[in-house]
């Protein structure tokens, strides 16, 4: 494909040898057609979110493939967004064609949903970046004009009055824009009758210009616009970086979430289908569902259908729902097509109401109060009443000028202004979630990583968490090859999770599948729903279907052979994923209790209970189970961390503590979590605690040496001993030892 | 002292015609997408047309 296109240079571009050409992606259900949007002139344009957009030589072959066809007027793909816009001349038709081709080329499309916009159309962050350019610009102009001042050269006292004057006209305006994003926060904070770090911010900085413009008019010896300044562009910069990390782990999530959606089959009054957005479906609609697609609104069906709940249940083996039961969004269908008749639009559906749920714990959580803050609540009250004691000491006892009595008072404000405190957590998170960021585990939730530091109990999900969510069959290597490969090419026209684990165990099947005189093709297969697959005698399905005794079918197994003759059994297990006994171990080690809450039966549970060595396991939790358990661990004072990927899960992952889901997980489900675990396998867990931990630990000491160096700082302060050049001396040392601190972070985390 | 009347005025100038530009960068989205500007600046043919006509590379700048 790539040859194909002229595009040998791609070869010669790759900067990695493994993951950037992928064989190709099968193209989602989704229809791209209904996404174009007409522009002006008589264009069309598509916005797409393009997962495994990995490096440059990406970006290269996806514009280029794209600048290839006739047609497309122009192609960019952003690599930081994944985003890619596609504009063309001609029909909206021509949308699934472009969107095939960068499927073909191994690439994973999906629509750019408006979740994507939320997490990367930043206005917010852009209006930090624009003050931190304005707060840097005045900060080094200002320096400009105060060195000379400090450095104490013979300066005339007209000079130094105009080298004020200067620094004046420049830090008055930038403390007034750049400051902009603290004196919001401070002032939604202190209507609320809160106070947090921006309070302390904003008056320290305030404060300090309003002493200065006092001392410029009265042509005082110092300006301390300097300090203000310096300040607001260091604070800015932490702010900027603490966000931008912040934005890409949210990113990265709603790629994910975008990559699962889709559009549904709308069946139309003469019988043909049209695709619409889920959200566009009505109660009493008919969608047509085929086989292996997941139903997006509940519903129920007029026929007999096999359904794949482990999404909404846990259960790893499909039911057969009789007709008119109450179908649930979230499962799969695993028979044949069936047309759904849908009970409620989407966001009155079970799937809305779980969002909502889920939203309402959010809020509950977002009451947790992080460490930054709570120093902060104690902070500001000692600041305030230290400089308004300076004050009067001075005046009143003292008996100077109240003019003079206010520069020591303001210049204890501005030491203790919480610079090395306002910066010594935001630098720690920086560190450490941009280390977890590129070992896979994305943090999505501001204080995700404090609370995942004191988590001290962990509740395992099985199906999906624990497990790989699929069956896998054991012993392939002592069944008889030509047995495995008539039954796997039988195997072949269902999507039965049995039946395709009986195709992964012989992937060369389907080959053989027309020379085996007794399978003579595909045609002649014939499935019944919730017992097997039929090909002239030959059966391949449940015990019973084979008319076999019940004892034989323990646990997950498939029967091959003709009916009342001789009988292959195949037996599966829903294989663990390769790091979890280590990963359980891991969390052991690290002092935390495991168990295993699973909607599946208690065979299968306690078989993986006992195989990853977790303490308790409790089988066909339904979801409220699950949820009532959390609540109960809370109660009993556990901080506890929840792990699960499915829907059902959902409630118990936004209850609890701290929660994770796999990425491989439904969508509601890394909705609800505070981590999403990028990689394959559970190992990533046990290291995203040991640096939580760990970035704990440090921003407790940095919070501690900011306090400490206040234990100095102040009393020269109150005594009136700080000159400007002592008091920037001491901000920028003490900013700057917190800030390495903060680095060790990211660093040790290999062992 | 009084080439100081010029030099602080070059100086403020100077300082605000970067500040204008970062500005300037800013308002017209150039920081949405640093990682794919880094590439970028490797692709050394031009999007349409004229790529056969590119002597083929050995192998990628560094």
């Amino acid at each position: 494909m790539v040859r194909g296109l002229g595009l040998n240079e791609f070869y010669q571009r790759q900067e990695t040898t493994a993951g950037t050409l992928r064989p190709p992606e099968a193209l989602t259900s989704v229809d791209f057609a209904t996404f174009a949007q007409p522009g002006r002139d008589g264009t069309m344009s598509l916005e797409l979110i393009v997962g495994g957009l990995t490096c440059g030589a990406c970006v290269w072959l996806v514009e280029q493939a794209l600048a290839a066809e006739p047609d497309a007027l122009r192609a960019r793909a952003a690599l930081t967004t994944r985003r890619l816009t596609i504009t063309w001349r001609g029909d909206a038709e021509r949308a699934r064609d472009l969107a095939g081709l960068i499927a073909k080329l191994g690439f994973r499309v999906a629509p750019w949903s408006p979740a994507c916009l939320r997490a990367t159309e930043d206005a917010e962050g852009r209006a930090l970046v624009r003050a931190l350019g304005i707060a840097a610009f005045g900060a080094m102009n200002v320096m400009l004009v105060s060195v000379p001042v400090w450095a104490g050269m013979d300066m005339g006292e007209h000079t130094r009055a105009l080298m004020h004057w200067l620094a004046a006209l420049i830090a008055l305006p930038t403390v007034l824009v750049a400051g902009m994003p603290f004196y919001r926060s401070a002032w939604d904070a202190l209507r609320a009758g809160r106070t947090n770090m921006d309070v302390a911010i904003s008056l320290g900085v305030l404060a300090t210009t309003a002493m200065s413009v006092s001392e410029v008019l009265r042509n005082g010896p110092y300006t301390w616009f300097d300090g203000a300044t310096t300040l607001l562009a260091l604070l800015l910069a932490g702010r900027v970086l603490d966000r931008r990390m912040r934005a890409r782990a949210r990113q990265a999530v709603a790629e994910l979430l975008a990559l699962q959606e889709g559009t549904v089959a709308l069946l139309l009054a003469n019988g043909s289908t049209r695709a619409v957005p889920a959200e566009n479906v009505q109660a009493g609609d008919q969608l047509l569902v085929a086989a292996g697609e997941r139903l997006r609104l509940d519903g129920h069906a007029a026929v007999p259908v096999l359904l794949d709940t482990s999404a909404t249940t846990g259960e790893s083996l499909p039911r057969e729902m009789s007709a008119g039961t109450e179908l649930p969004a979230g499962a799969v269908n695993m028979g044949a097509p069936f047309a759904l008749n849908v009970r409620a639009a989407l966001r009155d559906g079970s799937l809305a109401a779980l969002a909502r749920l889920l939203e309402k714990a959010e809020q509950g959580r977002g009451r947790y109060v992080s460490i930054a803050d709570r120093a902060a609540r104690l902070y500001v009250p000692v600041v305030i009443a230290v400089a308004l004691a300076t004050f009067l000491g001075w005046w009143l006892l003292l008996g100077v000028p109240w003019q003079e009595a206010l520069v020591p008072a303001v210049a204890a404000l501005i030491v203790t202004c919480p610079c090395g405190l306002a910066i010594a957590v935001p630098a720690v998170q920086v560190a450490a979630v941009g280390a977890l960021f590129r070992r896979g585990v994305l943090v999505a939730s501001p204080t995700a990583l404090e609370r995942l530091a004191s988590a001290d109990h962990v509740v395992l999900d099985k199906t999906g968490t624990l497990t790989e969510g699929r069956p896998e069959l054991l012993d392939a290597a002592a069944h008889d090859p030509a047995m495995l490969r008539a039954a796997a090419g039988l195997a072949r026209s269902s999507r039965h999770p049995l039946a395709q684990a009986l195709l992964r165990a012989c992937p060369e099947a389907p080959a053989l599948l027309r020379a085996c005189p007794e399978a003579p093709g595909v045609e002649g297969v014939q499935e019944v729903p919730g017992s097997g697959l039929t090909c002239g005698d030959l059966r391949l399905g449940s015990a019973a279907f084979l008319d076999l005794p019940r004892d034989i079918d323990s646990g997950m197994a498939l029967h091959y052979g003709r009916l009342g003759g001789m009988v292959t059994s195949f037996h599966f297990r829903d294989r663990l994923r390769g790091d979890a006994a280590q990963a359980v171990a891991a969390l052991h080690d690290l002092g935390l209790d495991t168990e295993l809450l699973s909607g599946d039966g208690a065979g299968m549970v306690e078989a993986a209970a006992a195989a990853t060595g977790i303490g308790p396991w409790q089988a066909h939790a339904t979801p409220s189970d699950k949820a009532r358990r959390i609540e109960a661990l809370r109660a009993e004072g556990r901080r506890t961390l929840m792990v699960g990927d499915g829907i059902n899960d959902a409630a118990a992952l936004a209850l609890a503590h701290v929660s994770a889901a796999p990425a491989t997980g439904t969508d509601v489900a890394q909705a609800a979590s505070d981590i999403v675990l990028r990689g394959e396998g559970l190992s990533a867990l046990p290291l995203a605690i040991r640096v939580a931990r760990r970035a704990q630990q440090l921003a407790r000491q940095n919070v501690g040496f900011s306090l400490a160096y206040n234990v100095v700082a102040v009393p020269m302060a109150v005594l009136g001993l700080v000159t400007p050049l002592i008091a920037a001396v001491v901000m920028a040392s003490s900013s700057i030892i917190v800030i390495l601190n903060a680095l060790r972070a990211g660093q040790e985390t290999n062992a | 002292m009084n080439v100081l009347l010029l030099l602080v005025p070059a100086a403020l100038f100077l300082g605000l015609l970067g500040l204008a530009g970062f500005l300037w960068t800013l308002r017209h989205k150039q920081y949405e997408d640093l990682d794919g500007a880094a590439a970028r600046i490797l692709f050394d043919d031009l999007p349409r047309g004229s790529r056969d006509s590119l002597p083929p590379r050995k192998d990628p700048p560094q």
